[in-house]
């Protein structure tokens, strides 16, 4: 089945199976490996990317049912020329990764908070990130990191 | 971090990966491997892609316990995409359907007889896509006559329980062994002559270290060089090569494990699990790469879970709480095949250790190994093995002492915890205890927590709730552990028969750059930063100009991996000593550059000077340079700068900790809330403080989760009730609260630089602190984790359940 | 990772579209809405539908608006818009507290109000807010539109009068409860394991109390309890007409507890869900009250 997407501003066209998983597909066939996954159930948010600008677990969309639509990654965060996201400066900054496998889904979320709300609180930031699991850092930096980047871009304007 | 990388730069965003932030040595950095995980570019096995790799599932057993009558393996193999499907009958031929563990057993790769359990391989299937690999699962048709299983280990032992290993010539039982520790005689003794004896039965029930990434390979066999080529996620891949080579036979100059970046290990990735070798005899089967990776089911029901001990402790003390003797009774569930990883002479790990924190004079503990028709394994999830199911132990234990007597948990523990001047300290079961000031962590954790009035504040709640019966009830948990990690010395301790030490190996280039070529494997915990960090602070080389290699079998020197908070310990004082070796012969070089006497040098971190003449000097950088150079040396002095150390370490290292929670119970719903955590930790010194409390914030994570709602139980069939992250819950950011850190730094007397490890501190430091805090705030003597709501409020009504079984 | 099994899709191009599409292909045919109870089912192999009917695009089925004396919720709303709809946490407040409990925000911006209510999930959070809240789901199939009320939607587990070839269209709430009215309000409370795990047990109360602080209106739903239709009737008719007062809540709680089914599981026995039927009603009960007249909280 013809799938046309559009990944970071790319686009692509597919000859897929109807039953292909998003995530399969950006991994596998568009060779966008940063998009991880770490259940089956939708419970860990590990595949969290953009459809048409809102975050959803990429393991439980049909790549089928993508197309037509957007697609944003963690590979779509660095600016034109390599400059990185505000976030990837603050969770590099604030220690909010260790193994590193959650940071794209946290990253794709956590943009998507502050692009709507610039000045969260803690208690914002945590509900934003409830549905992403990570293992290593008991999520106190990636809050930090969260903080300290919509800090910064109040500071930057 | 500089001021440069503060918020409300305007412009461009710095790259916080220039480099400019880096201290010369010890201190906070910007990880260097941040750089490619940041940008979705790390590169973990799923991420692997070789040309023409085909893709293995695993077919598993519905059954906990089952006679295989029959496998037709016909359907699946005429599937159009299928390349091979693989059957214990297929291993048999090759005499690889068992294999040894690392704890004197055999374990089944693929079922020949039986089924032992829920999820274990009966059937490997390699086909072209991962998709049509699982569909092919269903085409295999496996006949299977139920047995009845065993799931409560303490049936395990029952004279009419079905024997699960029943292959073995003779076997008529499902006993592994009895262990012991300590001195039955004086503990004895201890008892008779106790003023008050405190015990309590308690399970630590069985949970799993759930890493984000699951377990995974891609096996490559090159059939022309027969050189294999293994892309796994190997906590140890040193000990994996020496293993795969053991049992298939290749021999290990053409092996090659490669661990690519690892997404959370915490002991999961320690075992070699029956779908890598599948994987493996499959490339040599097909001639073509295989890659296999578990999904989220599998891993929870098959690899190795952690846990599972059944606990009678006892405690004897005076009347106002002061220990005079311990005794513990374990049962211990090790699932179907004796798996655990860990040292070989100590069945029960480092499970004697349990005296904790305290002084007591006399100490004994007895485990008993029985198999059940569970999954194998036990020692993992960051549990320094078995030191997590000592700690809380020990730790409940007070709590139970101090409730008895009507005494504050607190003070308890005031006047039992070791002094300063009882170090080193060998405890009742034969530790030796390097360094400590236990008084000095425990009084600032009650300090910042503000522990007398956390205790005014439950008393005036406890007044308001008796006048209004509404409102939740407050609780404050203690816990003071003592870890023992970094094993070990050669002679006490083998993993598989390979001794624990291991290696480094540092060369400096003639520009004065460098490479630290490590045994270890960082599955998150930054050793690319803080090794550099290490041999920074050793040789003044800045650590961006110093690249960490590890993970490679072809490019490191041999050692046992990354597990048990063993990397800094040994690992690191392995780079130390490297380092030190460079900088001797720097000395000699520096002395033949300002021919002057070695001995006239003074090194001020990076450069050589002439005593009392700071001018003449020369820096590493010359130094190595010069060392690569025509420059005549001295008799005896080699060229170059490079050096090697394989480290023996001569003790394990003992960090500390003392942990408070605090905690709001719903009485009417059973609901917990974790209002603060204070946690002060002592792990000697910090190489990176911030990895240092990034480690401590994850464990703390760990305790929330068991404490509150980690577990794997099952129900009478065998049936694992945890086998998806629907069912086996890990903690989310609500239910952290922010944590409160403060630490001490007592050096560790043996370890070059004085650091301990640090990885599992608060792993087995913490659930006891939140289980404590729950039951405080009960009232409530004892109850099993997981607290979930239920059992809370089961354990309110005087009802508490069973954790480990199914709620009937 | 899971995957599923082979099936067909089709994208309808409207809802005679959607039902064309299902009538053709018989009842191996599947909706798919947000996906997010369906695709784990079909990963799981539990599920495996022949053809997948993707509504996504559908925009008659989007959109919260007020039509007459109703809130419309249409089938494909997502739970994050549910969650951030003004109109309809003014309305009806116990929609913002259970959307606030579904799952967790990304899954919210995926799964779809009338995916939730298709799905009937025991423990399905909407069911009894919606039974609560006396909504009628519209439901279109080939023959037209039929409604049916929440109180005889669901025919079991996982089981809806919605038919083979039927599309749920939207659910309508009736504004007579509407937390606009004075003496008027709802409330939804769960407990749960962890933070977007499914409910032990929840419930949702809506009442709606005269001058007097008579109950003139109520409404109890139930989740995860073995809740008839998840409603607990027998509360209500007991409430109904009389004064409330702290003493009548309880006892409506006592009610909704003994006339409750449910079934032991991980997340707890039957005692204690029973218990907590009864007593998470009576905190849904006073907490609605509360809302709907600040002034009656001193009585209770």
């Amino acid at each position: 089945m013809r799938v046309t997407v559009t990944v970071n501003d790319q686009d692509y066209i597919r000859d897929v199976e109807p039953r292909l998983l998003l995530v399969h597909l950006l991994r596998d066939e568009l060779g966008l490996t940063g998009t991880h996954w770490g259940c089956d159930t939708s419970n860990c948010g590990a595949c969290t990317v953009w459809l048409d600008r809102v975050p959803v677990k990429s393991c439980t969309v049909l790549a089928v049912m993508a197309s037509g639509s957007s697609v944003r990654t963690v590979e779509g965060l660095e600016r034109r020329g390599g400059e990185l996201d505000q976030l990837q400066v603050s969770f590099a900054l604030c220690h909010g990764l260790q193994c590193g496998f959650c940071t794209p889904g946290m990253l794709m979320t956590a943009r998507w908070l502050l692009d709507r709300l610039p000045d969260p609180s803690d208690v914002e930031i945590r509900e934003a990130i409830s549905g992403q699991t990570c293992r290593c850092t008991g999520y106190e930096n990636i809050v930090r990191s969260i903080r300290h980047a919509a800090e910064s871009e109040r500071a930057a304007g | 971090m500089t001021a440069a990388l503060t918020p409300g730069t305007s412009g461009r965003r710095p790259d916080p990966f220039a480099g400019h932030a880096s201290p010369m040595g010890h201190g906070n950095m910007v990880r260097k491997e941040d750089a490619r995980f940041l940008r979705g570019r790390g590169r973990f096995v799923d991420d692997i892609r070789l040309p023409g790799m085909l893709h293995g599932a695993v077919l598993r057993s519905p059954y906990a316990h089952a006679r295989i009558l029959s496998i037709d393996t016909g359907g699946a193999e005429s599937h159009p995409k299928v390349r091979a499907v693989i059957t214990g009958a297929d291993l048999e031929r090759r005499g690889m359907a068992w294999i040894p563990t690392l704890s004197h057993d055999v374990a089944a790769v693929l079922a020949t007889d039986k089924v032992r359990y829920q999820g274990q391989e009966v059937a490997f299937v390699v086909a072209e896509d991962r998709y049509a690999a699982r569909d092919a699962l269903s085409l295999i048709e496996v006949e299977y006559e139920p047995l009845e299983p065993v799931i409560d280990a303490h049936r395990a032992l029952a004279p009419d329980a079905p024997v699960i290993r029943d292959e073995i010539p003779g076997r008529t039982d499902n006993h592994i062994f009895d262990w012991e520790a300590g001195d039955a005689a004086a503990t004895e003794a201890a008892f008779a002559a106790a003023e008050h004896v405190s015990s309590c039965e308690m399970l630590y029930p069985r949970v799993h270290p759930a890493p984000l990434e699951t377990c995974g390979i891609v096996a490559d066999l090159d059939p022309v060089s027969g050189r294999l080529v293994v892309y796994a996620t190997a906590q140890a891949p040193h000990a994996h090569r020496a293993l795969y080579s053991g049992i298939i036979g290749i021999p290990e100059n053409r092996i090659r494990i490669i661990s690519p970046d690892i997404g959370g290990g915490f002991g999961n990735k320690v075992a070699i699990y029956p779908g890598y070798l599948c994987a493996v005899i499959a490339t040599s089967i097909t001639g073509a790469p295989v890659k296999w990776t578990e999904d989220r089911s599998e891993n929870l029901m098959s690899t190795s879970f952690a846990r599972d001990f059944h606990m009678r402790g006892e405690i004897a003390a005076t009347r106002d709480g002061r220990i005079q003797g311990l005794r513990v009774q374990v049962l211990a569930d090790h699932g179907a095949f004796n798996g655990t990883s860990q040292p070989s002479k100590f069945p029960a790990g480092f499970f004697h250790i349990f005296t904790g924190s305290y002084s007591v004079p006399a100490a004994h503990c007895t485990v008993r190994g029985v198999y059940t028709n569970k999954a194998p394994g036990g020692v993992a999830y960051a549990c320094s093995f078995r030191i997590t199911e000592a700690s809380y132990l020990v730790e409940r234990l007070v709590d139970v002492l101090a409730f008895d007597l009507g005494l504050d948990a607190a003070e308890v523990r005031r006047r039992n915890l070791l002094r300063p001047e009882q170090f080193p300290y060998r405890c009742a079961t034969g530790w030796e205890y390097d360094s400590g000031d236990y008084p000095r962590a425990f009084e600032l954790a009650l300090e910042m927590a503000g522990y007398d009035e956390l205790r005014r504040e439950q008393a005036r709640g406890r007044r308001t709730r008796a006048e209004t019966g509404e409102g939740t009830v407050m609780g404050i948990g203690l816990s003071f552990f003592t870890e023992a990690v970094g094993a070990g010395p050669r002679k006490d301790m083998d993993i598989g028969g390979f001794g624990m030490a291991d290696a480094a190996e540092l060369r400096v280039h003639p520009t004065g750059s460098a490479e630290l070529r490590l045994s270890c494997m960082s599955q998150g915990q930054g050793h690319e930063t803080t090794f550099a960090q290490i041999v920074s602070e050793e040789l003044g080389i800045s650590p961006d100009d110093i690249e960490v290699i590890e993970g490679d079998t072809d490019r490191t020197p041999f050692g046992l991996g990354t597990y048990g908070s063993r990397s800094t310990p040994v690992s690191g004082a392995a780079a130390v000593m490297a380092a030190r070796k460079v900088r001797e012969r720097a000395r000699l070089v520096a002395a033949a550059m300002l021919e002057v006497s070695a001995d006239d040098l003074v090194w001020d971190k990076g450069r050589f000077h002439v005593r009392g003449d700071r001018a003449a000097g020369v820096g590493i950088g010359e130094i190595a340079l010069a060392a690569h150079s025509g420059l005549e040396l001295p008799e005896g002095v080699e060229g170059q700068l490079d050096a090697t150390c394989v480290y023996n370490p001569p003790n394990l290292t003992f960090p500390f900790g003392a942990y408070l929670c605090v905690v709001d119970v719903d009485p009417g719903t059973g609901q917990v809330t974790v209002r603060r955590f204070v946690a002060v930790d002592d792990c000697g010194v910090r190489i990176n403080p911030a990895i240092v409390e990034g480690q401590v914030h994850g464990g703390l994570a760990d305790g929330i989760g068991m404490a509150l709602m980690e577990v794997m139980a099952f129900d009478t069939d065998g049936n694992h009730l945890g086998a998806s992250f629907m069912d086996y819950l890990l903690p989310t950011s609500m239910e952290c609260p922010s944590w409160e850190l403060g630490k001490t730094v007592t050096p560790s007397p043996h370890h070059p630089i004085g650091a301990k490890g640090i990885g599992e501190s608060a792993t087995v430091g913490s659930p006891a602190a939140v289980v404590n805090a729950v039951l405080d705030a009960i009232g409530v003597r004892h109850a099993d984790m997981p607290l979930t709501p239920a059992h809370v409020w089961s354990a309110i009504q005087g009802r508490p359940l069973r954790t480990d079984l199914a709620i009937g | 990772m899971q995957v599923p099994a082979h099936f067909e899709y089709q994208r309808a191009t409207s809802v005679e579209d959607a039902i064309a599409l299902l009538e053709r292909y018989g009842p191996e045919s599947r909706i798919v809405a947000g996906g997010h109870s369906l695709i784990p089912m079909m990963k799981l192999r539990l599920a495996q539908p022949e053809l997948l009917v993707d509504i996504n695009g559908l925009a008659d089925l989007g959109g919260i608006s007020l039509a007459g004396d109703v809130l419309r919720i249409g089938a494909m709303v997502r739970h994050a818009e549910l969650l951030a709809s003004v109109t309809a946490g003014t309305h009806f407040p116990l929609l913002h507290d259970a959307e606030r409990v579904i799952a967790d925000p990304v899954v919210r911006n995926r799964g779809t109000v009338g995916g939730s209510v298709c799905q009937a999930d025991p423990s399905e959070d909407l069911s009894a807010a919606f039974t609560a809240l006396r909504a009628t789901a519209v439901i279109e199939g080939s023959a037209g539109v039929r409604r049916v009320p929440m109180r005889e939607f669901f025919h079991g587990p996982y089981q809806t009068a919605v038919g083979p070839a039927e599309v749920l269209v939207e659910l309508q709430i009736p504004l007579s409860n509407s937390a606009t009215l004075a003496g008027s309000s709802s409330a939804y409370l769960k407990v749960d394991r962890r933070a977007g795990d499914w409910a032990v047990a929840a419930a949702a109360a809506v009442l709606r109390i005269d001058r007097d602080s008579v109950v003139t209106e109520v409404g109890i739903g139930l989740t995860a309890v073995g809740a008839r239709q998840f409603a607990a009737v027998e509360a209500e008719d007991f409430l109904r007409g009389r004064q409330l007062t702290g003493e009548h809540i309880a006892e409506a709680g006592d009610i909704a507890a003994q006339h409750c089914s449910p079934v032991a599981d991980q997340r707890g026995p039957v005692d204690y869900k029973r218990h907590l039927a009864g007593e998470l009603a009576r905190r849904a009960l006073h907490a609605a009250a509360a809302r709907a007249d600040l002034a009656i909280i001193g009585r209770l």
